[in-house]
């Protein structure tokens, strides 16, 4: 659930793949893929915002994201387990339909 | 270190001729904040030596203890920032510190792609090769081909987890306690804790054998 | 559209260089102001951090790690008008006098 709750332990979500101009956390090569949110690490002041000279507020949910590194990587091994774990705001995620890890 | 003034003094004694345009730009800023009384010489020969101080020791310290006392690791994972003001480690700076052990099954290893978000106070300036531009590009796409490169060849069976710290978190490895190991003191376990190990793109050194 | 600094999961990357260099005092001292600006609350490290990203990408490259935090840190000394890059061009020419160069 996106909204006055956040995202739930274990959700799957996709990354919003919108370019933004400015100060961005989200790394490109992370943009369209579809995760799980692992954990949420909390609110913090917003980068976006305190980049560019703001108060970083209102503050975001920040999630560790995992990803299964086969769907992020083209050619990565099919068989294999290996994860890549992102750190990503809240308002970068959306929910997504595929099951978490 | 070798040098012979530190950088909050006035290097009256030239030449500096070798330095480049912004290396002069440097002394420059300094020398401006200074008179505009914005910092003081002090402020930065204090930040400088603090700077100093911060060591991959502390990261060994907590690692060697982690591996030596399940409640201290418990403690630890569960609350870093207060285990560390505790042992008088000042990572008051980090905005959260989060800590991964490593398992038979299971491997971190952390980069920042985005700059060089590093868990400063913990393990002191990063190294080249962490801030460089070939690890910030293949650590998350090819992590057991950069582990190679740095020595370590990894079972298929064995999960990479590749942290990229683009935001507020900052990330220490435990790596697994090497073999043979039961009898050493903490202090001698600190000595096998390395800076890369810590990373995770290494293992701890080996037991050094009798 | 992708920024020079995004760098992660770049499939043309070569071998990393392990090889350490011994900072030059420079190379301490533009750590330490960026430090100071920090705790002093001149910047915020998001700000050095968009100054960086904000570079051309010619000068992102070729650039040193620590002559990228000088020029971050100058971009925005000058933006919170702490400086003009005007003052400092004068002062690295007054400094240059001193230290003997020609």
């Amino acid at each position: 659930m996106n909204g006055e709750e956040g995202f739930r332990d274990g959700e799957a979500v996709r990354v919003k793949s919108h370019f933004k101009a400015g100060h961005v956390r989200t790394p490109f090569y992370i943009k369209g893929k579809t995760g799980w949110v692992e954990r949420c690490y909390g609110e913090f002041r917003n980068p976006e915002s305190l980049g560019h000279g703001g108060d970083g507020l209102p503050r975001v949910r920040l999630y560790l994201v995992g990803f299964r590194q086969k769907d992020v990587w083209d050619g990565y091994d099919a068989a294999s387990q290996d994860k890549v774990f992102v750190d990503i705001f809240e308002h970068w995620l959306e929910p997504a339909a595929q099951a978490g890890p | 270190m070798a040098h012979e003034h530190g950088p909050g003094e006035e290097h009256e004694a030239g030449p500096r001729h070798e330095l480049s345009h912004w290396a002069k730009r440097a002394y420059a800023m300094r020398a401006l904040l200074i008179e505009k009384g914005v910092v003081t010489e002090e402020d930065i020969r204090q930040q400088a030596e603090l700077t100093e101080s911060r060591t991959p020791a502390n990261g060994a310290r907590l690692v060697a203890l982690a591996w030596t006392e399940p409640e201290f690791k418990a403690r630890l994972v569960a609350d870093p920032k207060k285990v560390c003001a505790e042992m008088g480690i000042d990572a008051t700076t980090l905005n959260e510190f989060v800590i991964l052990e490593n398992t038979d099954r299971v491997r971190h290893m952390v980069v920042c792609t985005l700059c060089s978000c590093y868990p400063r106070p913990i393990l002191g300036r990063p190294p080249d090769w962490y801030k460089s531009f070939n690890y910030r590009k293949r650590a998350v796409n090819d992590p057991r081909g950069v582990m190679r490169e740095f020595g370590l060849e990894l079972p298929d069976e064995v999960e990479v987890r590749v942290h990229d710290s683009t935001a507020d978190m900052r990330y220490l490895v435990i790596p697994a306690r090497p073999a043979g190991t039961e009898d050493l003191s903490v202090e001698e376990l600190e000595k096998l804790v390395t800076r890369d190990s810590m990373i995770g793109v290494m293992d701890a050194l080996p037991a050094v054998p009798e | 559209m992708r920024s020079t600094h995004d760098m992660g999961g770049d499939p043309e990357a070569g071998p990393i260089d392990r090889s350490q260099h011994q900072l030059d005092d420079w190379e301490i001292l533009a750590d330490a102001l960026n430090q100071v600006a920090g705790v002093k609350g001149i910047k915020r490290t998001d700000e050095t951090r968009r100054a960086r990203e904000e570079m051309d990408s010619k000068a992102y490259l070729s650039l040193s790690y620590y002559e990228r935090w000088i020029a971050s840190l100058e971009t925005i000394l000058v933006e919170k008008g702490f400086m003009t890059r005007e003052e400092i061009d004068r002062k690295v020419a007054e400094l240059e006098e001193k230290w003997g160069e020609p």
